[in-house]
């Protein structure tokens, strides 16, 4: 039997030792990792926590990253409660077997620190990685803090191994700023986090040798897209549990998680729409320019990126008049994909506010308050003479001539 | 040796008949090896097994075979070595006697000529289209100590 630790009612983690213990309590039975900067910590602290006796577990050392999510998919099939984590070119070379644990329902869970992409070669944060990992049919959410990450990594197991869900969940924590900044985080004891996830569940596994089975079957045009289609509704069926097991996480921490966070949008004239310690920062700029500036200002932010809360963000963002989404990842030739899913939204909604797209803090570059605080100002300039006035796509932060695309 | 072919032609027409919707396919394209599992599969032998088509049981699997392996029953000493190293388990042996060869499921990859200890060999590798008596009419001697 694993040893319990007795946690005070507040500790000092940060995001990878706080997602660690997460791991920890929900007492996982294989986590098979190729460690990367800067999500290292998680797996070096489940570890230590198996090697110290706290964890009746397994870990297993591969050789790469996709090694990693090849044994966590021959664990989870074989019906075991499974995790790991990666970040950036790990998340990379993990991107096929993504594919084949969503496809083989298996709910793995996957604790991502985001981390830029190369080339150039860079260990700092972007969402580089969280956003190569959102068709891969995977349930993602994303933490701002070290907190969240602890919270969320809990509710992943919860959701992802309902009887009616079955799909890997990857929860999301910038790399550094969440990851390696220790916080205030009030875990749950070892017994009621436990009891909260509850004990797994095995459906279909391989090791029941009186019913045999295959994972990883080859289908062609005649099976495939039947198959597909029946996993995209149960990715959007997930989204009534993800909500129950927020509100039951809600009633036992008091901490309430949304598939949408909205902040000072009661009444908001302008927003921005942003993932990661972002939200965190405009919020403090958002309360500013209300209390300094008499702009109406609001924060919108995706918990969940997958499945995208497409009617809640339309929904969190009725009223606004312009509003700016901010993407931490680079386009590659488009705008980013919180404009255009946010973008897709809005075009169902009856009032179609002033929409920009910012581009920033690619391979870690730091956003500063005073830069989002210009960005609310140029969005309350639009919110007042109802057109754009700037370009559709700006970049934040970057040296040079400015940089602005789309009329 | 078995013959399936009858049973592949019915699992062809039965896939081609039996599509199913996408409200009706398995969560996580599983397949399942047998239909009915009121006794357990490990203790039964497989022609007494409840095989489900999606099972390569059924089906012929062997079609590219190039060279085969042919069996002499007047050397064999059911040592069974073959039957253990056959990656295809296409030796067929029951209360350990060697039967023969299942041609449906065997790759021609030789490893059970490889570790036949009988002199001379009592399984030898032909192309696929010798048949069986001219096979066993060319069997070699039997080799004295010293030759190669």
């Amino acid at each position: 039997m694993a040893e319990k630790i007795d946690l005070p009612d507040v500790v000092v983690w940060d995001g990878n030792f706080a997602a660690a213990n997460a791991l920890r309590q929900a007492q996982i039975d294989v986590v098979a990792a190729y460690p990367i900067t800067p999500s290292t910590p998680i797996v070096e602290g489940y570890g230590k926590f198996l090697a110290d006796g706290y964890i009746d577990g397994e870990f297993i050392m591969v050789e790469s990253e996709h090694a990693a999510m090849s044994g966590c998919v021959g664990a989870a099939a074989a019906g075991g409660r499974v995790a790991t984590a990666t970040s950036s070119q790990g998340f990379a070379l993990m991107v096929e077997v993504l594919y084949q644990a969503s496809g083989m329902r298996l709910p793995i869970v996957l604790t991502v620190v985001n981390r830029a992409l190369a080339a150039p070669l860079n260990v700092r944060g972007d969402h580089g990685d969280m956003y190569l990992g959102r068709d891969s049919g995977w349930l993602q959410m994303d933490a701002y803090n070290a907190e969240e990450a602890y919270d969320l990594t809990l509710c992943a197991f919860k959701i992802g191994e309902n009887k009616s869900v079955r799909l890997p969940v990857m929860v999301h924590q910038d790399g550094f700023i969440t990851s390696h900044t220790a916080q205030n985080v009030h875990p749950l004891s070892d017994d009621a986090a436990y009891e909260f996830i509850g004990k797994y569940e095995t459906v279909n596994e391989m090791l029941d040798f009186s019913k045999p089975v295959t994972y990883g079957a080859q289908t062609e045009e005649d099976w495939h897209y039947e198959h597909k289609a029946k996993q995209h509704k149960a990715i959007l069926d997930s989204r009534p549990v993800i909500d129950e097991v927020f509100a039951e996480y809600a009633k036992l921490t008091g901490r309430v998680y949304k598939r949408v966070e909205s902040y000072f949008m009661e009444d908001a004239d302008v927003a921005i729409v942003a993932l990661g310690t972002t939200v965190e920062t405009a919020r403090i700029v958002a309360e500013k320019m209300r209390t300094e500036h008499g702009i109406k200002a609001g924060v919108v932010s995706p918990r969940v990126i997958r499945p995208f809360p497409f009617d809640n963000v339309r929904d969190a963002l009725k009223g606004v008049k312009a509003l700016a989404c901010f993407d931490r990842s680079s386009p590659g030739g488009a705008l980013g994909m919180l404009y255009n899913e946010v973008a897709g939204a809005l075009y169902t909604a009856d009032e179609k506010p002033v929409m920009t797209n910012y581009i920033y803090g690619l391979g870690g570059r730091d956003l500063t308050m005073d830069v989002i605080e210009d960005v609310y100002k140029e969005l309350a300039d639009n919110a007042k003479s109802g057109k754009r006035s700037g370009k559709i796509q700006q970049f934040l932060s970057l040296r040079g001539p400015k940089m602005e695309y789309f009329e | 040796m078995v013959n399936k072919s009858k049973s592949v032609d019915e699992f062809r027409s039965l896939e081609k008949t039996e599509l199913q919707d996408w409200d009706e396919v398995n969560q996580g394209t599983l397949l399942f090896s047998f239909n009915s599992l009121e006794e357990n599969p490990a203790f039964l032998k497989q022609e007494d097994r409840d095989y489900n088509p999606n099972n390569s049981y059924t089906a012929s699997v062997a079609d590219w075979r190039a060279v085969k392996p042919i069996y002499n029953r007047d050397l064999c000493i059911d040592c069974q070595y073959c039957w253990i190293f056959c990656p295809d388990t296409s030796i067929i042996s029951r209360d350990k006697i060697m039967i023969g060869i299942d041609y449906e499921h065997c790759k021609g990859c030789g490893v059970c000529v490889e570790v036949c200890p009988t002199n001379p060999k009592s399984l030898l590798m032909f192309n696929e289209r010798e048949e069986e008596e001219a096979a066993l009419a060319q069997w070699p001697e039997k080799k004295k100590k010293g030759d190669k």
